[in-house]
């Protein structure tokens, strides 16, 4: 058939993998991705958790968008051009209306990704993944490879079994999923074990990703914040397992560090939070990313739209510039921007600001820093002049 | 599975899949599983292949479609019917569309 002018072309149907294909040929959608928070209510206690409410905490859960408001949000999602959402928590399967809202938003032509602990898949859930493929691997997170150190993470009786049976009843189902792990004290020996069992799930086609420099509360609670601190591995543990498989991670290093590693200056979003995605919490306060809940950040989409919100409302946020000298001196002059997680929403979770230095990410950034010939021992990253140079020499070193 | 597709044969979308349009390209995104061949795919049409889906409404024959697109696009019928079976075989066998008898 003729289209402009051009004879028809060879094949009508092309599989394309979303994640991977260059599908848009450079063009920028509206909302190429979203974070939804179901809710904030989990059935588990970590503690290690930025986030969770007890699962039966009706003052949350009064508060928590209806079942209506969040279809709504999934329309708009459509007409933005969105075509993957992330379910997340709290526990996002802790909602009574989950399966009627992954329905829905399958049904819209929306893939799901899910994040869960994995306790509440039962066998009717296991079975609608596998008959309405979510279209992304669920992600499980693993507190532990006993039921000791499981449970004395999650704080909760009976989880890790529920756990377990949840994972076992996805490998029947033969439902795509992936494991990742929350290293703490409780469970930090049992490392080989967890990478051994997790290499025989079939879907695991990247390196096991840990979370241990763990976030503090994103609602500022902060007598949990305290506790946090005293869970958080140090830098040098921290980059025993980052370095775990050390050829990878040199690898991947000095493909980042090429890309990456440059000081950010003043302006404080230097990420891609806020351009074309976001997170919608509970309550349906539509934030540049997941983490960030400064009240100042977070536009209400009871009283407005994804759509003006990522017009009008984040490009403004974008632009936000620091007058903190500390943070001028100091973190606006690193290099080391790429290899650490210093930004406004972890600021803001440390400190209640935006542009406080975190002095735990720095002393993480500058262990891997040295480990990777970046830095000398003494060093202050925002000092060193003629970086570029190290950057280079790093980048084009052979393994 | 090799799908037997005849010009008298009429077609319509399946249920078990979504058709959406982003920034030009025009995808289909499977629902239930047993659509397409991998569960972490989708698919997009090509030019030709988007003309011929807006028109496979379960009422008209692929004939009838091909006449339409003829006439549309001042081809030759021969061509477009050509491009109706190949579409509709590429699509019926993904399951993507269902006949209607």
């Amino acid at each position: 058939m003729l289209h402009n002018g051009k004879m028809k072309e060879d094949s009508y149907i092309t599989k394309q993998r979303i994640d991977k294909a260059s599908l848009w040929k450079g063009k920028v959608l509206p909302l190429a991705r979203l974070d939804m928070e179901l809710t904030e209510r989990c059935n588990n206690n970590c503690l290690h958790c930025c986030i969770n409410l007890p699962k039966d905490d009706l003052e949350a859960q009064k508060r928590e968008l209806s079942t209506g408001e969040i279809k709504n949000i999934l329309r708009e999602v459509v007409s933005l051009g969105c075509l993957s959402v992330r379910f997340t928590g709290g526990e996002p399967l802790l909602r009574e209306d989950f399966e009627e809202l992954y329905i829905f938003t399958r049904k819209l032509g929306i893939k799901v990704l899910i994040f869960t602990n994995a306790t509440l898949i039962t066998e009717h859930l296991a079975e609608l993944f596998s008959r309405i493929p979510p279209l992304e691997k669920i992600e499980v997170t693993v507190y532990g490879m006993k039921r000791e150190s499981y449970e004395a993470v999650t704080r909760t009786p009976g989880s890790y079994e529920a756990a377990f049976k949840g994972m076992n009843l996805l490998l029947e189902h033969k439902v795509p999923f992936v494991v990742k792990g929350a290293l703490l004290p409780q469970n930090k020996e049992e490392i080989d074990e967890f990478e051994k069992w997790a290499a025989k799930i079939p879907w695991m086609d990247k390196p096991l990703s840990y979370s241990m420099f763990f976030d503090l509360r994103c609602r500022r609670d902060n007598g949990k914040s305290e506790a946090i601190k005293n869970l958080r591995i140090t830098p040098e543990e921290g980059l025993k397992i980052l370095t775990y498989n050390r050829e990878t991670y040199f690898k991947e290093m000095r493909e980042f560090c090429s890309k990456f590693m440059r000081p950010p200056g003043d302006k404080l979003f230097s990420c891609g939070s806020g351009r074309d995605g976001g997170c919608v919490d509970a309550y349906g306060y539509f934030q540049p990313c997941l983490m960030l809940r400064h009240p100042g950040c977070v536009y209400n989409l009871r009283d407005g739209s994804l759509k003006d919100a990522l017009e009008n409302f984040f490009p403004e946020i974008r632009k936000m510039k620091s007058n903190n000298p500390e943070y001028l001196n100091r973190c606006a002059k690193c290099f080391l921007k790429g290899l650490c997680e210093q930004c406004p929403a972890k600021s803001w979770m440390e400190h209640g600001t935006l542009d406080t230095p975190v002095e735990y990410l720095c002393r993480v950034a500058h262990a891997q820093a040295k480990f990777l010939g970046l830095l000398q021992e003494g060093e202050k990253s925002w000092e060193v002049e003629g970086w570029q140079q190290r950057i280079r020499e790093f980048v084009e070193k052979e393994s | 599975m090799e799908a037997k597709v005849s010009l008298d044969m009429i077609y319509a979308p399946s249920e078990n899949v979504v058709a959406r349009e982003v920034q030009g390209e025009f995808i289909i995104i499977p629902i239930t599983s047993g659509v397409g061949d991998l569960e972490d795919e989708i698919f997009t049409l090509n030019e030709t292949g988007k003309s011929i889906w807006a028109k496979l409404d379960g009422k008209k024959a692929l004939k009838d479609v091909a006449g339409e697109l003829s006439q549309e696009f001042g081809a030759p019928v021969e061509e477009i019917e050509k491009d109706c079976l190949g579409l509709a075989e590429e699509l019926a066998k993904r399951r993507m569309l269902v006949e209607v008898k």
